[in-house]
């Protein structure tokens, strides 16, 4: 299995290039503005310093970007869309766009019409579906020249009639129009499930543009493979469905860097320490995939159903600085500026970082410019960053024991040979691009979190996976590879019929059968 | 006697009633965007002290009642909020005073405002709980043998329903449950109208200026970088029970309610101990290395560690990293009869009410 890994962040993309679980290289480039030119150069060098053998045989190509999620962030590249909810007369009083910031629902807001319509908890419809107001809102849509429309229907993900009749009725009335149906993109929570299936609509031109760029980039380098993107839960979706969901690729990049060290150390449970120029973040793997973190996550603000890793960050990093006699480190750090303003590279500010290569910890800088610094004072400061980190790993621990640890990131020599509550320290080959490296070993996964009533258990339990896997397939994954990674199963209050909150996760190796 | 409730308050209420509800009560999140969205159109609440009413007066005791994991989708609605209400005017012949909430913890601290701003009513700074707790019966009205009906209950169609009577507390919290099941697990409610002699003498008093100022108080907290849970503690005279890591969390249905367990290991000062949680949709009785440690109607409160926001027992999750709170329960709830009708026994516990209080407080 030969494939290709890249990261396009805020200053570099990086590439690597992966065969079986051998990396076997990575570059690193400058990120462009139009983030094409820096994918191409990326491939160009890596096919370049690799020869033109790797081009052959290629089974993938992954790409993980924050394109998305800055579009939205920065207000850039959104389209105009209609907006169509179901479900009159409830939720009457907190419309579509309620909560969004002003700028942003003023960039976005097309035409929004709510109809009657949406079902109950138990499938039952709440009110008849309103068809002719739906023909009249697809109207007034059409008219309008919003070629862009996201239909959310009240209980969708248990009951997606409503969503699906909507979307005849639109495609009737405007012919080629893109369309969103929130079944397809959330779970329950009405408005977190609106809103995001609304970015997602606002998205679908970039979408478009940005995969089928993609897709060029990879065509003009000569590689003949499929394309995929990272998503926020560390699995891929195929670049055609990149185009209709670019959403999924919100907040992947932690996912993807921690997935890395898991890939890079061989270990699938662990705790992973990134340390970074001015903050080390801690997360902790479980079964090859981040533990996520339980508060909804605000894109751009708006609030969505994803989930992030459930990272712990300190402001301790290789640029913190370090008061003259030792009695503060960090959080403030000199940042990229490291190379100029710190002591072993000739400046005049102490940081963690000199005081590692005073200890003798990383080959960076001169020595020399520390020979003053007390051997004592050293140690000493090099036992308390020690500390901190260690106190970090405690806090993010869900058992007692020790664990292992996956150190990773430009500043991990702050890290120590033997650390408290930890069995052994792992340092990650190729640590700089474990980000690319995460996106290039990534696997296909499908997701369902839905609601049963009046089903058996164990039979909500196999709907819920069949689903899931259908989902997966869909994605990329071949059958074969197909596995559950999770199973939350919530037995809900004040409800009958022993309802139930079933969400599955499968999750498969891409290719084909 | 009556103030504004100013904009900026509503935010507070929301985070101090998300406390109280000690787990259970419905996330307050989308009631309370409704007020900010009807604040941002020029409505405004007036806030009564209970004291201002006159014996005679009536008032409007409201509730949303169902599933929380409903109201995510059929969204809190300020209308709909009002209608019961009016519903109730109706079949009384008379006019109220004003509106309060059943339960001040979660969601319901906000529907008296919504009513209020739909109808012009003040809100009374009281309510029945001083927390939450999830069935009818288990308020200081009941506690008082106070009477239970009538009761009026309205969905988002067209259904209406009046309960004219009920046998007991229990009967009306049976038979209104079963109408609120039917018209698809959520309902808008106005409970059984108190007179303004009653709500004086048997409402907990003041619970919304507390909620306010206990939500105050972890705000300012989280802007000045300090510790959201120490504010918790000083704005509620409670105590830190146990701070740890959420090991296991084990869930089951019975009878509609949620019960399950979260067993939590102790970090920083607890580290070493064991700490388990029950609850029955609200936190209801928890254990220190196997010991009975608190029980309702004290108040358990988890919270995040690092926000001080309150963990709902729907979306308590393996890892999280909580904090033990327990706030003192209002009096009449330690009294005898109110145990009969909060302390664990009710929750089907064979124990004894235990709290960290004890001798604390009058």
């Amino acid at each position: 299995m030969k494939r290709i890994g890249i990261d396009v962040g805020g200053t570099n993309t990086d590439a690597v290039l992966i065969d079986g679980t051998e990396v076997r290289h990575w570059v690193k480039t400058a990120t462009t503005e139009d983030v094409l030119g820096g994918i191409k150069s990326a491939l160009g060098q890596l096919v370049r310093e690799t020869g033109p053998r790797m081009a052959g045989g290629l089974d993938a190509v992954v790409i993980g970007t924050t394109h998305f999620t800055n579009a939205v962030v920065e207000r850039r590249g959104l389209e105009r869309i209609g907006a169509l909810r179901i479900g009159l007369p409830a939720s009457a009083s907190l419309p579509p766009f309620v909560e969004w910031p002003q700028d942003l629902a003023a960039l976005v807001q097309g035409v929004t019409v709510m109809v009657a319509g949406g079902h109950e908890y138990d499938g039952r419809p709440l009110v008849p579906l309103d068809r002719p107001a739906i023909r009249d809102a697809a109207k007034r849509m059409a008219d309008a020249g919003l070629t862009s429309i996201g239909i959310t229907s009240i209980f969708s993900p248990l009951t997606a009639e409503c969503e699906e009749e909507a979307a005849r009725i639109v495609q009737e009335e405007n012919p080629g129009a893109g369309i969103t149906l929130s079944h397809h993109l959330g779970r329950i929570g009405l408005l977190e499930r609106e809103n995001v299936t609304l970015l997602n609509a606002a998205l679908q031109g970039l979408a478009r543009r940005t995969t089928s760029a993609f897709t060029e980039a990879l065509r003009q380098s000569g590689l003949d493979a499929p394309l995929y993107l990272s998503q926020n839960d560390g699995t891929i979706m195929r670049a055609e469905v990149a185009g209709r969901f670019p959403v999924y690729s919100f907040a992947s990049g932690p996912t993807n860097s921690m997935r890395g060290a898991a890939h890079l150390s061989g270990l699938a449970n662990g705790v992973v320490v990134d340390v970074g120029g001015t903050t080390t973040d801690v997360g902790y793997l479980k079964d090859g995939y981040p533990r996520e973190a339980n508060a909804a996550v605000t894109i751009g603000g708006v609030r969505t159903l994803f989930r992030m890793p459930d990272l712990l960050s300190i402001g301790l990093g290789g640029g913190s600085e370090i008061a003259g006699d030792g009695s503060r480190i960090g959080p403030k750090s000199v940042g990229f500026r490291l190379t100029t303003k710190s002591i072993a590279f000739g400046g005049d500010t102490l940081t963690a970082t000199d005081i590692a290569v005073a200890a003798g910890r990383t080959s960076l800088g001169r020595p020399q410019y520390l020979a003053h610094l007390d051997r004592d004072f050293v140690s000493g400061l090099m036992v308390r960053m020690a500390g901190m980190i260690a106190e970090a790993v405690d806090r993010m621990k869900t058992e007692a024991g020790e664990v292992k640890l996956l150190a990773v990131g430009g500043g991990s020599f702050l890290i120590p040979d033997q650390l408290e509550g930890c069995s052994e320290i792992i340092r990650v080959p190729h640590y700089p691009v474990a980000n690319a490296v995460g996106a290039a070993i990534a696997q296909a996964s499908g997701e369902v979190d839905q609601i049963y009533s009046g089903v058996a258990h164990e039979a909500a339990i196999e709907q819920a996976e069949q689903e899931a896997e259908r989902r997966a397939l869909e994605a990329g994954a071949t059958r074969t590879s197909l596995r559950l990674a999770e199973l939350e199963d919530i037995p809900l209050s004040y409800l009958p019929g022993n309802a139930r909150r079933v969400r599955a996760r499968v999750i498969g190796d891409i290719g084909a059968d | 006697m009556f103030r504004m409730i100013e904009a900026d308050e509503l935010d507070k209420l929301a985070t101090g009633a998300w406390i109280l509800g000690t787990g259970g009560g419905g996330s307050p999140y989308l009631a309370y965007l409704n007020l900010r969205k009807l604040y941002a159109e020029g409505a405004r609440v007036s806030l009564m002290d209970p004291l201002a009413l006159g014996d005679d007066d009536l008032v409007a005791v409201v509730s949303n009642m169902g599933a929380p994991l409903v109201g995510q989708e059929r969204l809190a609605d300020p209308d709909l909020a009002a209608r019961p209400v009016r519903m109730m005017e109706e079949y009384l012949g008379r006019r109220f005073r004003a509106v309060m909430s059943i339960e001040i913890g979660g969601g319901n601290a906000f529907q008296p405002l919504m009513v209020a701003a739909k109808t012009g009513l003040p809100v009374v700074d009281a309510d029945a709980m001083g927390r939450a707790f999830p069935e009818a019966q288990m308020t200081s009205f009941a506690i008082a043998d106070l009477k239970p009906y009538p009761l009026t209950l309205a969905d988002v169609r067209e259904n209406e329903v009046i309960v004219a009577r009920a046998a007991s507390w229990k009967w009306m919290e049976r038979l209104s449950r079963k109408a609120c099941v039917e018209v698809g697990s959520i309902a808008a409610t106005c409970k059984a109208p108190r007179t303004g002699a009653e709500v004086k003498r048997h409402a907990i008093l003041h619970t919304t200026t507390q909620a306010m100022a206990l939500g105050r108080a972890v705000h300012d907290a989280r802007a000045r970088h300090d510790d959201p849970v120490a504010a918790t503690l000083e704005a509620a005279r409670g105590k830190l029970v146990f701070r740890g890591k959420i090991a296991d969390v084990e869930r089951r249905t019975t009878e509609g309610f949620l019960r399950g367990s979260a067993r939590i290991l102790g970090l920083d000062a607890d580290k070493g101990a064991r700490f388990e949680v029950a609850f029955q949709n609200e936190f209801v009785v928890a254990w220190r290395d196997g010991k009975v440690f608190v029980t309702s109607p004290d108040l358990i409160c988890l919270l995040d560690s690092v926000s001080g926001e309150a963990i709902g027992t729907e979306s308590l999750r393996y890892g999280q990293r909580v904090s033990v709170v327990a706030l003192p329960a209002p009096k009449i709830l330690r009294t005898p009869k109110g145990l009969a009708h909060v302390g664990p026994r009710a929750f089907g516990y064979d124990l004894d009410y235990a709290s960290v209080f004890e001798g604390e407080m009058a």
